[in-house]
């Protein structure tokens, strides 16, 4: 029986719910509701970071929530990359805080991108609206080691041209030559020029073998379900396919409850899933 | 026949009870355990043996809890009432830190308020439940700061069940009610032949206690007594709750129309989730003086049942009763055993008679079960 | 340089044809080439042409007082423009405009229409075929009136 000795408890010495100091130094806009913030430790730093994890991000007196890493990881060091949509009342709090402000940090919570899955094997990363955030770390790793992979492939819808998030890196990541970037939206006006269609319209003529592709997807769940299903008819097998989960979540420790989908708790077992292992929990209407 | 525990069985004179709550106090501890309050059997601070519910029982059935008097004046008489021990090791509001914003974010985490407590009569079920929520919130990779701390400082007397209430149902989730592990100490209160205790120690702590009391040895008669109390209280049970495929039963389920019915009944009241032993949820509360220099997070109880649970930017994931009350009953029979490793329930039946309508969990899995072989010989 | 014939029965929406349906449907098309900017077809024109789309992308518009054109889907490679050939009114819903240069396989609605009245086989093969367009069509054109990327307003 699990009897905790005063010894023992005294090891558990700063609490798993509270937030390390973190100070904002540069903060980027990325479209009307968006906004990239970089952050450093005041004093310690949270162990690193993978692609795919999260943080929980305290702003001051107004709460918290769980936000995916979306930088470049190798090349940030103890710095904290994090693009936030501003939605409600902790994230526009967080996006009104200006360099040289301090915000709350807890993590890494959750688990990372299974990108080893995808050495030697072409590597589609699809996101839809917010979802090209928790992409973009995996995104820089598998460029910065482009030998690992056959191709890769980057597939990004968004609502309209003004909601795209990332437009010079994709220009970048695209002007690379080695590298294939689509992007869509589902409604444009005159001034574009690209793509009009939901990002899954994008899947039939991607250029990446379905025999021998790892898939990693990011979006609401509708459309995280359309795509998982528009890589399948492609040829691509569910278990060669991520998703990354999101629910309501409060503590990220695996110790609130919140974050339950049937089986399974989000913060500890997630974000990210393999398609097939979450499919048949997202078929169940209000599981 | 009840566990020897780690050393020889002793019996402790009924009238010598106050020897036990005088020892626990010399340690250290401060005694909690039941007594009548409000028409229920409570868990409150002890003073003294007299405080015990001597001669009460309880009368339980769906949505109904009553005290009645018993024709002996046993100590321990009754099967459980509303309170569970995570009011003590789970509070419903703790505070974590507070934090000042002078330039830098200054958290301060506060200092864990618990002195040790000594839990008297600790039911064989609410054992179980403490090893239940010992899992949750020290097993995993994450630990509770605050449950860890107060866990730490608890020195459990159980005592095994002799009369359970018709909602209990411990034997069909895995227990039992005899109390076999998990205890510092366990009585077995016997009434023919002497009000006296079969004591036992199952710990060092414990040992140290029993060592001080005024015990006698137990006598093959003892030892016998005690064994059919625990025997016969089983057997009272038996056939309670059909536990059969339990797990996958449900999760096979997610979809039957009982979940539609239940959830006419439903009132997403969560009084099911107060008194379970085993329920954890908390949120958190993060709030600021009113003149912003201060912030302070605290962790307080939560329920499935609310409306707000599963609320996130967006919508709500599960807006009606009939998703919640699915989500809880799954949980505690089925996901608990994914997430955690063993069943969420006791077999306590608190759920069932403190819910206001009378919801009974094994009608609800029985109906359910029903549902399936119903279909599939259609 | 591909023959017409090949175009056709290696797109995704002929494939399977048997030769003797091709050549009736070959002998409906023709190559068209559209600069960046021309205008494939007007909304509410008479619709007797469809377009099996070899290079670039032709966007299809409607014009919306208040907010002005919008491009509701673009279309490209391998893809079919048009099915309104197939069903009275024969009416074009959108227009179409090409965004890049755009190369293409023209075909002749009106005397496609007119071989099927003859050979009924070949109608309900070429129905069956544009179903599967207009289906895979309806379905996206709902995930995208899903907008899921918005706002919720709630």
């Amino acid at each position: 029986m699990a009897t905790v000795t005063t010894e023992e408890a005294a090891v558990v010495t700063r609490g798993s719910m509270t937030p390390l100091p973190y100070r904002v130094v540069r903060k980027r806009r990325e479209n009307h509701d968006n906004w990239t913030l970089e952050l450093e430790p005041v004093a310690d730093a949270i162990d690193p970071i993978g692609p795919g994890q999260f943080t929980m991000l305290y702003a001051f007196g107004v709460g918290e929530v769980p936000i995916s890493t979306s930088g470049d990881i190798e090349a940030s060091g103890t710095t904290l990359v994090h693009t936030i949509r501003a939605v409600g009342s902790v994230t526009k709090a967080l996006c009104a805080a200006g360099a040289g402000d301090v915000l709350g940090v807890r993590g890494p919570f959750g688990n990372t991108w299974p990108i080893e899955a995808a050495h030697g094997r072409d590597l589609v990363l699809v996101g839809g609206g917010v979802g090209l955030p928790p992409l973009r770390p995996a995104i820089y790793h598998a460029l910065a080691h482009r030998a690992d992979f056959g191709k890769i492939v980057v597939l990004y819808g968004g609502r309209t041209p003004e909601d795209l998030l990332f437009r010079k890196e994709l220009a970048r990541w695209r002007s690379r030559l080695d590298t294939a970037v689509e992007v869509s939206v589902d409604s444009a006006g005159p001034d574009w020029s690209g793509n009009v269609g939901v990002v899954t319209k994008l899947i039939p003529g991607a250029a990446f073998d379905p025999d021998d592709a790892v898939a990693f997807v990011v979006g609401p769940e509708i459309m995280m379900r359309f795509t998982a299903r528009a890589l399948i008819d492609r040829g691509l097998p569910p278990e060669r396919i991520w998703i990354s989960m999101e629910r309501t979540m409060r503590c990220g420790v695996g110790l609130c409850g919140h974050c339950q989908l049937g089986p399974t708790l989000i913060c500890r077992d997630g974000p990210v899933y393999r398609w097939d292992e979450l499919e048949p929990l997202l078929g169940v209407p209000e599981l | 026949m009840p566990s020897k525990g780690t050393s020889e069985p002793a019996v402790l004179a009924a009238e010598d009870l106050d020897a036990l709550l005088d020892a626990l106090r010399d340690e250290g501890y401060r005694v909690v355990g039941p007594t009548v309050r409000d028409g229920a059997i409570v868990y409150a601070e002890l003073d003294a043996a007299s405080a015990l519910p001597a001669g009460w029982t309880d009368e339980q059935a769906p949505g109904s809890y009553r005290l009645a008097r018993r024709d002996d004046e046993a100590l321990f008489g009754y099967a459980v009432g509303p309170h569970s021990w995570k009011q003590e090791l789970l509070p419903p509001r703790v505070r974590l830190w507070q934090a000042r914003r002078n330039g830098t974010l200054a958290v301060e985490e506060e200092p864990i308020e618990s002195e040790p407590t000594a839990f008297v009569g600790v039911r064989p079920c609410e054992l179980a439940a403490i090893e239940i929520q010992d899992t949750v919130f020290l097993g995993g990779r994450f630990q509770d700061r605050d449950y860890a701390a107060r866990r730490a400082d608890v020195f459990l007397v159980a005592v095994d069940c002799g009369d359970p209430s018709s909602l209990c149902f411990c034997t069909s989730a895995g227990g039992g009610p005899g109390a076999t592990e998990g205890f510092d100490l366990a009585l077995t209160e016997l009434l023919d032949g002497g009000h006296r205790f079969l004591i036992r120690a199952g710990s060092s702590p414990g040992e140290a206690v029993l060592a001080k009391l005024p015990i006698t040895p137990a006598s093959a008669a003892d030892l016998e007594a005690a064994g059919h109390v625990v025997a016969r209280a089983a057997r009272d049970m038996s056939d309670r709750f059909d536990s059969t495929d339990l797990h996958d039963l449900l999760l096979r389920n997610l979809e039957s129309p009982r979940w539609d019915e239940v959830a006419e009944r439903c009132l997403s009241c969560g009084n099911c989730t107060l008194v379970c032993p085993t329920c954890f949820c908390t949120h958190v509360e993060d709030a600021s003086a009113l003149d912003g220099s201060t912030a302070e997070r605290a962790r307080v109880w939560d329920t499935c049942f609310s409306v707000q649970y599963a609320e996130m930017h967006g919508g709500n994931t599960r807006p009606t009763t009939r998703a919640r009350y699915r989500q809880w009953l799954t949980h505690k029979l089925a996901t608990w055993e994914d997430q955690f490793g063993s069943l969420g329930c006791v077999g306590c039946g608190r759920c069932i008679a403190w819910c206001p309508v009378g919801i009974d969990i094994r009608e609800e899995v029985g109906a359910i079960r029903e549902e399936e072989e119903q279909h599939a010989h259609a | 340089m591909r023959t017409l014939d090949a175009l056709i029965v290696e797109s995704p929406v002929f494939k399977g044809l048997d030769q003797d349906q091709l050549e009736l449907i070959a002998g409906c098309a023709s190559n068209t080439v559209f600069a960046a900017g021309d205008r494939l077809f007007r909304e509410g024109d008479q619709a007797d042409t469809f377009f099996l789309i070899r290079h670039g992308l032709v966007a299809l518009d409607a014009y919306v007082p208040n907010r002005g054109q919008l491009t509701v889907e673009t279309v490209g490679p391998s893809e079919i423009v048009g099915w309104s050939w197939l069903l009275p009114p024969y009416r074009w819903h959108f227009t179409g405009r090409a965004v890049e240069l755009v190369r293409a396989v023209q075909f002749d609605g009106a005397c496609l229409r007119k071989k099927c009245d003859e050979d009924p086989l070949l109608g309900y093969d070429l129905i069956t075929r544009f179903s599967q367009v207009l289906v895979s069509r309806l379905q996206a054109t709902r995930l995208q009136l899903m907008d899921v990327y918005g706002d919720r307003h709630d």
